[in-house]
Order: structure tokens, then sequence, then C-alpha cells
């Protein structure tokens, strides 16, 4: 179990993330709803230690809170970013091979083809010859082949057309299958839906959980700026 | 024609050669085009089917290099140079002379290597011309030891005719860099195109130093320059990139980075000039430490923050 206790972050002098308890299981899909600006990104850059925070963050037992972003990743907890970083000098191939947990070139193989781009891409640099979409995908095979323990994923869907979306859920569902507890940050009906259990943000607050579809309504339905 | 290979310098050849041969295996069994040199001695020398490579020594020990492509060939294998100083202390000048026939289209690789130095200078003239539709490619690569006092003055004019196009990569990453100053003119006609890269690791006390100016005489005439330093320790970087937009519709680029660590101090200055209205030239700078957002990528990824910065700078300088 990965467990948030208390948890805050602060940027720029504002607390943004405001002492957060929840807890997220390993070979779930935890959806992370909320609207634009309520604190998602930036709670789930604190969970792997890029801001500072406070309160705590326990990973199967072992209090991580003081943890280095590689020493979090060590432990088996990474993510997937909202906005990847590009490369210069770097191939696909290059960044997926640093990322597979066992330095399987079949292996980056198959999780290419997963995230549904064609092999040749392997050769392609990761700077802006690389569309925004087709980043996000390897960035999810990136995730996919570090055999984490947990994983967040932020916005995996958004940029990604609609014929490649059946794809993109794939591989997430492989991840949850493979025992990976996901943290899933999503405005997406169709990846909401893909959850097992939902939790809405507002204002750096949790303020709902619960089944997925039915947070989703409260979200939808709710007449304060939840 | 035949090769020179004189049997008293077979040592000296072999010595220089092993440096690259990893790169180059035909290299050793002397099929491959070009000259090798160690200090002002040429061991080797060779002339394939059209292109004729002379040389001579001047009185001040310079080494006059004169290298002619025919016109309307094509050499598929590359021509190599390799210019080397295998002794501690040394200095080396060469003039180098290169005419590339009109429609030709020919690639250089030339790999200067200065393993031992205590005291080495290394000083380059070259005068290339490329003439109509004439396509070449200039690759040098220098290999160098890891201490020691090392000079390389590389300069040299470059004239880019009608349609041709010029390709030059210049890298520096192994050994000590040294004092290092550049200073490269090239003159691009109509619709015809540059490309000069350079990638330089400084570290210790190298001093970098880069001019290159590119102007884009003809109409439709394209240029960029792209530059990778990354400097370490208490090394200096001084990067001028300088386009300057005669010609109608000539476009140019100028894209330097220089990535600085501990107490290194680097300066950038593009230039781009318009002296023609219809001409577009732009620029891209940046001085600075590892972007951060790499880092991090890659540390999520689960790599020490030694191993990502060797990452990111092995990109940036690959
Ligand atoms: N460095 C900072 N200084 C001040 N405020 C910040 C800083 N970084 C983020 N914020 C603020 O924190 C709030 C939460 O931002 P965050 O990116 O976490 O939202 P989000 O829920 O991920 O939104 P989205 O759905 O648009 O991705 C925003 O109002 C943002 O302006
Ligand atoms: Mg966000």
């Amino acid at each position: 179990m990965l467990s948030l206790k208390k948890f805050k972050v602060m940027r720029g002098g504002k607390e943004i993330v405001k002492g957060i308890d929840c807890d997220f299981h390993r070979g779930q899909i935890h959806v992370i709803l909320g609207a634009n600006g309520s604190g998602k990104t930036t709670m789930a850059n604190g969970m792997i230690g890029i801001y500072p925070s406070q309160g705590k963050v326990i990973l199967d037992g072992v209090d991580i809170s003081d943890f280095t972003i590689y020493n979090r990743a060590k432990m088996g907890l990474t993510i997937a970013f909202q906005e990847p970083a590009r490369f210069e000098g770097l191939t696909v191939k290059d960044y997926l091979l640093i990322s597979s947990k066992d330095k399987s070139i079949h292996d980056v193989e198959s999780a290419l083809k997963m995230v549904g781009l064609p092999k040749h891409i392997l050769y392609q640099e990761m700077d802006e010859s690389l569309s925004g979409g087709e980043r996000k995908r390897v960035e999810l095979a990136a995730v996919y082949l570090m055999k984490p323990k947990y994983a967040i994923l932020d916005e995996p869907d958004s940029g990604i057309d609609v014929r490649s979306f059946r794809k993109i859920a794939d591989i997430i569902l492989a991840l949850r299958d493979s025992g990976a507890g996901v943290i899933l940050i999503t405005h997406s009906q169709e990846m909401i839906s893909l959850g097992d259990v939902a939790t809405i943000m507002a204002d750096g607050r949790i303020v709902g959980r619960g089944d997925p579809t039915e947070i989703r309504e409260l979200f939808l339905n709710s007449p304060c700026p939840i | 024609m035949k090769d020179v290979m004189d049997e008293k310098y077979k040592k000296e050849y072999e010595t220089l050669i092993r440096y690259i041969e990893s790169d180059y295996p035909e290299s050793l069994d002397g099929r491959f085009a070009g000259m090798v040199v160690n200090s002002n001695r040429v061991l080797f020398a060779n002339s394939p089917e059209g292109i004729k490579v002379k040389w001579i020594i001047l009185e001040d020990n310079a080494l006059n290099v004169n290298i002619r492509v025919d016109p309307g060939i094509r050499i598929d294998t590359p021509v190599h140079l390799c210019f080397g100083i295998l002794n501690k202390i040394g200095k080396q000048k060469i003039n180098m002379d290169i005419e590339v026939g009109k429609d030709s289209v020919v690639k250089f690789v030339s790999h200067c290597i200065f393993p031992n130095s205590v005291d080495i200078s290394h000083l380059m003239d070259a005068r290339i011309h490329l003439h109509p539709g004439a396509r070449m490619e200039y690759h040098e690569v220098h290999i160098h030891g890891k201490s020691g006092h090392i000079t390389l003055v590389p300069s040299g004019k470059v004239r880019v005719d009608a349609g041709a196009e010029f390709k030059s990569y210049f890298t520096l990453k192994s050994g000590i860099a040294g004092d290092v100053d550049i200073d490269y003119e090239i003159s691009i006609y109509d619709d015809a195109v540059c490309f000069l890269e350079s990638k330089i690791h400084g570290r210790e006390k190298d001093k970098i130093k880069i001019k290159e100016s590119v102007f884009l005489k003809g109409n439709n005439s394209k240029g960029i320059i792209k530059t990778r330093v990354v400097l370490r320790d208490y090394s200096f970087g001084d990067i001028t990139g300088e386009i300057i937009g005669e010609g109608d519709n000539s476009k140019g680029h100028v894209d330097c980075m220089e990535v600085v660590f501990d107490n290194a101090v680097a300066k950038a200055s593009p230039i781009v000039f318009a002296k023609n209205p219809k001409s577009k030239v732009t620029h891209e700078a940046a001085i600075g430490s590892i972007d951060r957002k790499q880092l991090i990528t890659l540390m999520a990824r689960g790599l020490s923050e030694e191993e990502a910065i060797d990452i990111i700078v092995g990109g940036l300088l690959r």
C-alpha cells in the first residue's frame, strides 16, 4: 500500500496541496479527478519527490518522505509526466532501454507495440521531431517497462488521438494486471471508467471518494467549484 | 595510383592508426583514400580514382596539402585524413587546400590524434572550395590525451558555390580540449547550403573559443550553425555564431547551447544580421546548468543524478 498522511505541498510560498490522507493499493487503478488547478499535478510531483512536501509518504511500510526521486524510483514508485521532457541525442530506444527493468530489447519492442507505435520510431531522437502524442506514448511505455510497484500517470490520454485510446487503456490495464498500483489522473470519461476506485480533489483537498462512476457524477453535478 | 609508404614510417603509422581502427576497420590494409601524417611527416598518402592528394613541406616545416576532387564523380568510401602528433612535444602546421569539382560528392573524415600531449600545438589553415552543385561533408574528430597542454587553432575560409552543399562536423569529446581557437568564415552562393556543427567537452582549465561566420551571399542560400559545448571544472567557453543574410530569401539559424558545471564560465554571442529585407536569420542560445526537467525525468526512471547527467551530456555531444 502507498499512503499519504497529512500530505502538503507548497509552491511559490503558497500551500497548494493542503493536507491529504489517501491510500493507494497494488493491483488497483485509482482515478484522481479534479478541476484544472485543483492540485493534482502538484500532489503527484510532491509524491515522487520533485517538490518538497510535509506529512508522510509510506510505501509498503517504508517511510519514503525524505527519499530522493531516484530512491523512490528504486523503491518502485514512478510517474508518467503530464508534459514529458524532450532529449537531444537520445533515441526512443535508448530511453526505453534505460527505463526497462530487465534491459531487454525484446521487452522494449513489445511495450512499443502495446502503445501502438511503429518499430522504426525506436531510432528516432526524443527531441522536437517526436509529436506530442508520440512522446506521451513513449512515456507510458517507459513506465510500463520499469515494472513499478506504484505508477502515477498524469493525464496519459491527453493529446492522444481517439483511435489510439484503446491502446493506452490496454497498457494501463496491463500495468494494473502486472500488480502495480496505478494512480490515474485524468479528465476523460473513458479513462475514469477504467478505475477501480476514484477520488475527487478540489482546492488541494480530497472532497470525495468512491466508485468511479458515482464520483464522476458528483464531480459533474456539484454546484460549487469542486 | 600507388600508395606512398616508406618502410621506416611503418611503426609510427601503425601506432597512429590503432587509435582509429575501431572506427574504420578498413584503414589498416591501406585501401582507404587519403593521408596519414605524424607531426609533419607524411607516413602514407593515397590518391584513389578521381582524387588527387598532393603535399609539400615548406621551409618553416609547415605541410601544404592539396586535394582535388574531379568534377562529376561520386566517392563512396570516405576520404580519410589523419593528422597526429605522437611525440609529447611538437608543433604541426597544416595549410590545407581542398577543391571539390562541379557536381561531385565526397565525404572526408579527419582524425586529429594527440595522445601523449605535454606541449602540443596544431594549427590548421584551410581553404575549401565547392564548385557548383558539389556536396561535401567534413567530419573532424579529435582524440586527445588526458593531460598536458594542447593549443588548437583551426581556421579557414570556405566558398560554397551555387547549388552546392557543405556540411561540417567537429567533435572534441575525449581527453582535454586545451586552448581551442576555431575561426571559420563561410560564403554561400545561390541555392547553396551549409551546416556547421561543433561539439566540445571542456574540462579543467580548457579554453574554448569558437567563431563561425556564415555569409549568405546568394539568393535562396541557407546556413545553420549548431554548437554544443559542455564545460566543467574551471573551463571557459566563448562561442560566437554569426550569420549575415545578404541574398534574397536567404535563411539562416544559429543554435548554440552551453551546459555549465562547477566553476566553468560560458559566453555565447549569436549574431544575426539581415542586410537584405528579404532574408531571414534567427537564433537561439542557451547557457546554463543541465535541464532540470530532463534530469528529473531520468531520475524518475531510476537513474542516479550522476548517471542522468552523463546520459544528458552524452546526448548533447553525440
Ligand atoms: N510554483 C508555483 N507557484 C505558485 N502557484 C503554483 C505554482 N505551481 C503551481 N501553482 C498553482 O497550483 C495550482 C495547482 O496546479 P496543478 O498543476 O497541480 O493543477 P492540476 O490539478 O494538475 O491542473 P490541470 O488539470 O490543469 O493539470 C494552480 O492554481 C497553480 O497555479
Ligand atoms: Mg495537472
